[in-house]
């Protein structure tokens, strides 16, 4: 098989604790260097918080694996300073084709607005997305990778939790205040504490193949519904960096995946699909099936789970990574906060809170897609059939057709640290919502993204208009930026005011987007969900909704 | 003359087809098939306009040739 990518060798060191035989208590051990693993490393670091990270392997993905990246992971990204090299690579679509048969049923654009500064979706292989996130947090000098190193048990005492860990030179002793089990699908450490992981199997296996060619296809999601090339079966294509494109067949419950994986049963299949003119070279093959299903509770005292080691989905619709990224978003900053002294421990109980509702979300998308594209019985294959005919004529046919709901960020509509609206608002940013970006233009005429300014502390967003910023105000603002929770403040104006510290909202957008009025005041969380917003600026109500956002 | 709406009117077509296949849990495809016709006829009773049902029928006939 060709190989576009060089996978490097992480060499393994011994840490100085096993030479040594010391144990050494750390603030935070992550179990896991995977793109959610080392995305909690690198937001630790950003944080100014030291993690050590255990992996057993010593390189990246094998494969391209996850692929799809989307809008709300790569803006978590942004944060951390690591989109851009991801973006830059990889290959940006927002456009999707669903097909039936020979012909297409329907298209989509994922993003239908202009004026944000992260793409909808990208599709790069995983080792490059690991590569680049260990490089950046490499540079921090506060991530300390050990690879080839196997958490053997995980203890949860006296307020600390124990970690056995087996390196290739044995096993050593180590501690942390906080362990974050990002060890994926077949978690270890959730089998160590015994947990269920309960859900739903799904009867039914694809093969993924990553094919070198150059191809004419655009840069788009292309599904087919029993396609002539691999009749009564789905398709998925998807093109990434450097000419490798991704493509995954529904083989069904009765294939062999240890045939299947062999070159000489899917070359034919590539030919049939590709056509016998085409030159391609197989890059990577591999056969999988899937269930959806998840813990009860992502938080187990000092120990939480993030990403698949928490949640299980189905591939069709990109949520596993997409949703294991705002897991940790999520989690890092309420743990920064409760080592801080700041917050009470209660505020990490709603990382378990908000994060299932959100993986329960991702579930039930994702099941009834796989409902959907891999019919369970005659009857539903009928309507499945059926529906895919309709869409062909029928508008609202067309909504019914689910190859795949892909990931959008969730919404913590019902959690507690949000503070109800007891203003009148339109649109989508109510309480809890991740923020959507709107370009400014900020006092050294530099155009940038209100995404670039959310995040890492509280920010509070005053929109005045085309009024001044009364002086009381104004005076209130200072005041909480060196509050015990501080608040970093940006005035939103609708012109030109000269005025340092404001940002101009140049397009409308902001207006638009958060139905701003004058005096509109938003409160956003560190993970750049709002948590608050009123229609005039209030100094007493903004410290109630910021309490109540650190969950005391 | 009453017109078939073709334009998508759920709130969430995908939670209506779940409730849809749901419905058939467990059936033969004969159940399956009675199911299926009585959901046709208490519909089609709640439509009660003959004109867009017979447009209904016109289309699902011509789209399963």
């Amino acid at each position: 098989m060709l190989s576009t990518y060089q996978y490097p060798t992480f060499s393994y060191r011994p840490s100085e604790e096993q030479r040594t035989g010391t144990v050494k208590r750390h603030p935070v051990v992550i179990v896991g260097a995977g793109p959610i693993g080392l995305t909690a490393a690198l937001d630790f670091a950003r944080r100014g918080v030291p993690v050590v990270v255990l992996d057993d392997d010593d390189t990246v993905s094998i494969g391209s694996r996850a692929v799809c990246y989307a809008k709300r992971a790569l803006e978590v990204w942004n944060r951390l300073g690591s989109s851009k090299r991801m973006i830059d690579k990889g290959v940006v679509w927002k456009v999707g084709k669903v097909f039936h048969g020979d012909s297409q049923v329907y298209q989509f654009d994922l993003l239908p607005e202009p004026d944000h500064k992260i793409p909808a979706f990208i599709n790069l292989q995983q080792y490059y997305l690991e590569e680049y996130l260990i490089d950046d947090a490499m540079k921090t000098g506060l991530v300390d990778i050990r690879w080839k190193t196997r958490a053997l048990s995980v203890r949860d005492e006296d307020g600390r939790v124990v970690i056995q860990a087996e390196t290739p030179d044995g096993v050593y002793q180590l501690e942390a205040d906080w362990l974050i089990a990002c060890d994926g699908a077949k978690s270890s450490i959730r089998k160590m504490l015994g947990l269920d992981f309960v859900g739903q199997v799904f009867q039914d296996r694809f093969l993924i193949a990553d094919v070198v060619m150059k191809a004419d296809f655009p840069a788009e999601r292309w599904f087919w519904f029993d396609p002539p090339f691999h009749p009564k079966q789905s398709t998925l294509l998807h093109m990434q960096a450097d000419n490798v494109w991704r493509i995954d067949f529904q083989l069904g419950w009765n294939a062999d995946p240890e045939e299947e994986k062999k070159p000489e049963r899917v070359i034919p299949r590539l030919k049939a699909m590709l056509g016998e003119k085409t030159e391609f070279d197989l890059e990577w093959v591999s056969v999988y099936t899937f269930q959806c299903r998840r813990l009860e509770q992502f938080r187990h005292g000092r120990v939480f789970f993030a990403g698949d080691a928490a949640h299980q989905v189905s591939p069709f619709g990109a949520r596993g990574a997409n949703s294991g990224v705002p897991d940790t978003d999520n989690l890092v900053w309420k743990l920064k906060l409760v080592m801080d002294g700041v917050a009470p421990d209660s505020l990490l109980d709603t990382y378990s809170d908000e994060r299932v509702a959100a993986a329960k979300e991702n579930l039930l998308n994702s099941t009834r897609s796989t409902d959907f594209i891999t019919p369970k019985s005659e009857v539903s294959r009928t309507f499945r059939d059926a529906a895919l005919e309709l869409a062909a004529t029928q508008p609202f046919a067309r909504s019914l057709v689910n190859s795949g709901r892909l990931s959008t960020p969730t919404t913590y509509a019902d959690s507690r640290l949000n503070t109800p609206d007891e203003d009148g608002f339109q649109g989508a940013m109510v309480p809890g919502a991740p923020a959507t970006d709107a370009p400014l233009e900020f006092t050294d005429g530099d155009t940038g993204w209100l995404i670039d300014r959310l995040g890492g502390s509280f920010v509070g967003v005053y929109y005045a208009g085309s009024n001044p910023v009364p002086a009381d105000v104004a005076d209130a603002m200072d005041q909480q930026t060196r509050g015990r929770i501080p608040v970093t403040w940006i005035v939103v104006t609708d012109r030109r005011t000269g005025a340092p510290g404001t940002a101009v909202d140049y397009k409308g957008r902001f207006r638009e987007r958060y139905d701003a009025q004058p005096g509109t005041t938003y409160l956003f969380r560190p993970d750049q969900h709002v948590a608050a917003r009123w229609r005039r600026f209030d100094a007493a109500r903004t410290t109630a909704a910021l309490t109540r956002a650190i969950g005391l | 003359m009453a017109q078939l709406i073709t334009e998508n009117r759920f709130s969430s077509p995908d939670a209506f087809y779940e409730a849809l296949i749901e419905t058939h849990r467990d059936l033969t495809p004969e159940q399956s098939a009675k199911v299926n016709a009585k959901l046709i006829l208490l519909l089609a009773n709640h439509i009660g306009d003959m004109e867009v049902l017979q447009q209904a029928m016109i289309v699902a006939r011509g789209e399963a040739g």
